[in-house]
């Protein structure tokens, strides 16, 4: 009995490496293969420097889609129809803040992305010009202020004497 | 595989994934500039800002104060604005930083080292009173484009450097010479190395004053990166704009200096005054010169609650661009009367002047604190909004503080 159950062991110990053999080379075989097809697969960056960046992650990508209270938290944008165009174009060069504290008409909105065009390198934004410049007047359009408006936010605290 | 070589192998098409949106012109990317989107800095801590600061924008990065952490007599780093027209400069190297004067009107172009600089001319040092032209722009109605500045856009620092002059000087000054102008190391926001972000300057009487220097220092140490290091032209009582950071070369020119941000409505306003909104064609637009007279209340914070009885300190700074401030004043009943503050004379010409007053008040309630500086030509603050112009530029209206008597 056991000098049978030990000759057992003996032999599924074998059995076990032939298998992980078969699986090592098999993996290797495909990697082979899949090398021959694509002979860059290790040295990607090196063949194609132009579409590789290097980047130092700091955010987790999926907050960057997270809506609260009807505002992109990531942009701080209202989150609204051309919305999406808005963050695509106007937040390569300048920061979405720029854009949120200003409140223009249609016209204002429209001279300001033709000046960027003209002095910022901004490009043409083709069919999107209509989405952007209805997204912001919809959503950021002046606000009647007068000539000197009310003080407001103001933290009241106790003064010690 | 390490998070961090897992990261320098991403590729654009999974940043885009991260993104969510395509990232329109992403193959011009430089390598290792993270895209906004994916960047989380906490400016606080890259600038070393109180954290009462308020951030205006990230890119370019633009800060202002808060009335009350400007109390301090000669403003610390890390309560001074900061205001960017590009990108901060990535790389500076101080051993082959230099500073080359040219132009038209030059006489012998000429390179300085910063050794050079430091070595060769006298070493001077002033408190300079520097505010952003757009500061207040966030009361204009109809409002106007670009950073909503509050009130926080000024600082008085202690700046030590080489006169203007004496560089200018040695290398030539031809008789034809009538403006100077800047150019720097920043970064233009599209990262095209053929842009600058902005070159303003000065006219030459302003040019060659005692106070306007190349400066090295910044409250007795190396001015802050994002302040300049580790050149600044300062030039005191003017727009802001005019004391270029990161100073590379300076141009005497035979004209007005026509460097990005000296046309259009940049720091211009319209040379006759129009109606709110109206439009301005470009010949019709001056270039601002010194700032108007300004003050602010610094201490108490606004929102302080008093006993029936109490009396209240107030203190705070003026200025005056290129003048003087001659008279302090403040008002407690909205204008109806005024009541003279204690003023200080100014440390050196162009710097901030302190004013303090005790206020008692007759009874219970809500007041407004409004103060109002007049400079030595007799100006005064005005309590509404001054003259529209496009751009927002040169509020100079009466700072006020919330307070109540309970």
């Amino acid at each position: 009995m056991k000098n049978g159950s030990k000759l057992n062991n003996e032999f599924e110990k074998v059995f076990r490496m032939v298998v992980v053999t078969a699986i090592i080379v098999a993996v290797f075989s495909l990697l082979l293969g899949y090398l021959i097809i694509n002979p860059n697969f290790f040295d990607n960056e090196m063949a194609n420097p132009e579409d590789s960046v290097e980047i130092i992650l700091q955010n987790d990508g999926e907050d960057y889609e997270k809506i609260e209270n009807g505002i992109h938290v990531a942009t701080g944008f209202v989150d609204a129809p051309g919305m999406k165009e808005t963050i695509q174009n106007c937040t390569n060069c300048h920061s979405s803040k720029l854009v949120i504290q200003n409140r223009m008409t249609k016209e204002r909105w429209k001279t300001t992305i033709k000046w960027m065009q003209e002095t910022q390198n901004l490009w043409d934004l083709g069919k999107n010009e209509d989405i952007i410049i209805d997204y912001l007047v919809t959503n950021y359009p002046p606000r009647e202020k007068g000539r000197r408006e009310n003080l407001t936010n103001i933290e009241w605290y106790q003064l010690k004497e | 595989m390490n998070r961090r070589k897992f990261i320098e192998r991403t590729t654009l098409a999974s940043i885009t994934g991260l993104v969510g949106t395509e990232i329109v012109y992403g193959l011009k990317i430089p390598r290792g500039y993270v895209p906004l989107a994916l960047q989380d800095p906490d400016p606080f801590k890259l600038f070393n800002k109180d954290k009462d600061m308020v951030v205006l924008n990230d890119k370019p990065w633009n800060m202002e104060a808060q009335a009350h952490l400007l109390n301090d007599k000669v403003t610390p780093s890390s309560k001074m604005f900061l205001r960017n027209n590009g990108l901060i400069p990535e790389e500076i190297d101080l051993y082959s930083w230099t500073l080359t004067i040219n132009g038209e009107s030059v006489q012998k172009e000429k390179t300085f080292t910063l050794k050079e600089l430091k070595s060769k001319f006298n070493t001077h040092t002033y408190q300079l009173t520097l505010e952003c032209g757009g500061n207040g722009r966030s009361e204009f109605n109809p409002p106007a484009k670009g950073n909503q500045w509050t009130i926080g856009a000024v600082s008085c620092a202690e700046w030590t450097g080489v006169r203007l002059r004496d560089v200018l000087e040695d290398a030539g000054i031809k008789d034809d010479a009538v403006y100077i102008g800047y150019h720097a190391a920043d970064i233009h926001l599209s990262r095209n190395p053929e842009k600058e972000p902005i070159s303003r300057g000065v006219p030459m009487a302003k040019a060659l004053q005692d106070e306007t220097l190349i400066a090295f220092k910044m409250n007795g140490e190396d001015i802050p990166l994002a302040h300049g290091y580790p050149l600044r032209l300062v030039a005191g009582g003017w727009p802001a704009s005019v004391s270029g950071k990161w100073l590379t070369e300076i141009s005497i020119r035979n004209k007005v200096h026509d460097g990005p941000k000296m046309g259009g409505t940049s720091y211009r306003v319209p040379c006759e005054t129009v109606a709110p909104g109206e439009k301005v064609a470009d010949e019709d637009m001056c270039i601002i010169e010194s700032m108007p007279v300004k003050s602010l209340i610094t201490s108490p914070k606004t929102g302080a609650i008093l006993k029936k009885g109490q009396k209240l300190q107030i203190n705070g700074h003026a200025w005056a661009g290129e003048l003087e401030v001659e008279k302090m004043e403040y008002s407690i009943d909205f204008g109806s009367t005024w009541q003279s503050c204690t003023l200080e004379k100014p440390v050196n010409r162009l710097a901030w002047q302190h004013f303090n007053a005790e206020v008692s008040f007759p009874k219970k309630g809500y007041y407004e604190i409004w103060a109002r500086a007049t400079d030595s030509r007799g100006k005064s603050q005005p309590m509404l909004l001054p003259g529209w112009n496009p751009k927002g530029y040169l509020n100079n209206a009466c700072h006020r503080i919330a307070v109540k008597v309970a």
